[in-house]
């Protein structure tokens, strides 16, 4: 696998919804290992500018590379290489946490040791891998989301308001994750409101305003 | 990832979910049984009831299909999976040969168990110069019953009121393969006709079965983006 220093190219780029530019020229940088907290009103284009580098979007205009892969030309590529969670975490209720992580780690041809690590890395161990997930907290689930990814050796988390829905205990528990996963030398990208929370982990905030990048602050 | 591991692990995960959540062991087969037994009290005439058993088999399948279908696909809603499945980039088409080969095993075990329940309550006897026939058949109407309901539970799986959809999207298609594994397992048993004449509606069962696959292979990733 290359190691590339940039994960996330994006210069002057458009991404035009329908007839509306959700994104209007925005660039940006993100290079491996930083937390970049986007944050913006509600219709900004965050969760455009995520969805933009999971893949899922056509780019209008403007040059866009992730991971070093074009998303003009190679978005498939792009897509099995990067983890977006978004507002629902894509497991499944009736499996246990570690028949969840087993699943998605075999997507991507990880072993029963790669899967362990990542389940014991979320700190999921012990007798919590083998409840079903429907059994678990809110906030287990999101870790399971997120060792899901670790097994799929997601390069670049998307996250979008991953706090959400979480109570205070469980928040802190994500964050204490985040920030051993970027330590680990993942690439993060979040969008929150919670602004105090986030942006204490961030190694760079990042104001998006009617589709651009505006302001870009190290923490 | 090859497609065929892909396929494979989808497949494992889905049995893996209906083993813990035992819905065709607690729904399916006793709605399936019901089905059967309702059958031969409203036709109330043991003549009747041999010479279309067959027949009613296929209908208490395809019944049964629709709830296994709507489960399948309410696993996958239910938290966003297969929404995720395809954000991630996996295959649309190994997705839908694990979800089809889930499917019909399930499908599979459904039917010998209905087809001895034909014995037992509508007195069907079984030729030893018909089973060629009648496992083939059994073999074929299976793929093809899986692969459309797969094709269209993906389809209806992202539409509101989807519980409806799908029947009305499924009844029509399936049609053909209803008919035709009807008439190949009436040749197969000896009901009508011997087991010769049931071969070319083995045929168009096969058919189906391999369009069906084929269309599902192409469309299933378009479907379940739109």
């Amino acid at each position: 696998m290359e190691q590339i220093g940039e994960v996330v190219v994006l210069d002057d780029v458009v991404v035009v919804l329908g007839s509306y530019p959700a994104l209007a020229g925005a660039s940006l940088t993100v290079r491996r290992g930083e937390i970049v907290l986007l944050r913006g009103p509600n219709g900004a284009g965050k969760s455009t500018l995520l969805r933009l580098c999971a893949g899922l979007l056509p780019v209008s205009r403007g040059v866009a590379a992730v991971l070093g892969h074009d998303l003009a030309t190679e978005r498939d590529v792009v897509r099995s290489r990067v983890g977006l969670l978004g507002h629902r975490n894509g497991l499944y209720l009736d499996l246990t946490v570690r028949e969840n992580v087993r699943f998605w780690g075999s997507l991507a041809g990880a072993g029963d040791e790669e899967v362990a690590a990542a389940i014991e890395r979320l700190g999921l161990g012990g007798r919590l891998a083998d409840v079903e997930l429907g059994r678990t907290s809110a906030g287990q689930q999101r870790r399971t989301a997120l060792a899901c990814m670790v097994a799929r050796r997601a390069e670049l988390w998307l996250l979008d308001e991953p706090h959400a829905g979480l109570d205070a205990g469980a928040r802190d528990e994500l964050d204490l994750t985040l920030g051993e996963a970027a330590g680990a030398g993942a690439t993060i990208i979040v969008a929150s409101h919670e602004l105090e929370r986030a942006g204490a982990l961030a190694t760079r905030v990042v104001d998006v305003v009617a589709g651009q990048v505006r302001q870009q602050v190290a923490t | 990832m090859r497609r065929r591991t892909v396929a494979w692990a989808v497949a494992v995960k889905d049995l893996r979910v209906e083993r813990r959540a035992r819905v065709a062991t607690l729904q399916v087969l006793p709605f399936a049984a019901i089905v059967m037994v309702l059958f031969a009290f409203a036709l109330d005439s043991t003549a009747v009831v041999e010479r279309v058993a067959p027949g009613l088999v296929w209908l208490a399948t395809l019944f049964s299909m629709l709830v296994l279908v709507q489960r399948q696909f309410a696993v996958e809603a239910a938290d966003g999976a297969l929404d995720a499945l395809r954000v991630a980039g996996v295959d649309p088409a190994a997705v839908f040969w694990g979800k089809a080969i889930a499917l019909a095993l399930q499908l599979a075990v459904l039917e010998v168990l209905l087809l001895g329940a034909a014995v037992v309550l509508y007195r069907t006897e079984l030729r030893l110069d018909g089973v060629v026939l009648l496992v083939t058949t059994w073999v074929a109407a299976t793929v093809a019953l899986a692969t459309v309901g797969t094709l269209y539970g993906g389809l209806a799986a992202g539409t509101t009121g989807r519980e409806t959809l799908l029947p009305l999207l499924v009844f029509p298609v399936v049609a053909p393969v209803l008919i035709g594994a009807t008439r190949a397992v009436e040749a197969a048993l000896g009901t009508v006709g011997t087991p010769g004449d049931g071969w070319p509606w083995f045929g168009l069962v096969a058919v189906f079965a391999v369009a069906f696959g084929a269309g599902g292979t192409l469309a299933f990733g378009p479907l379940i983006d739109s």
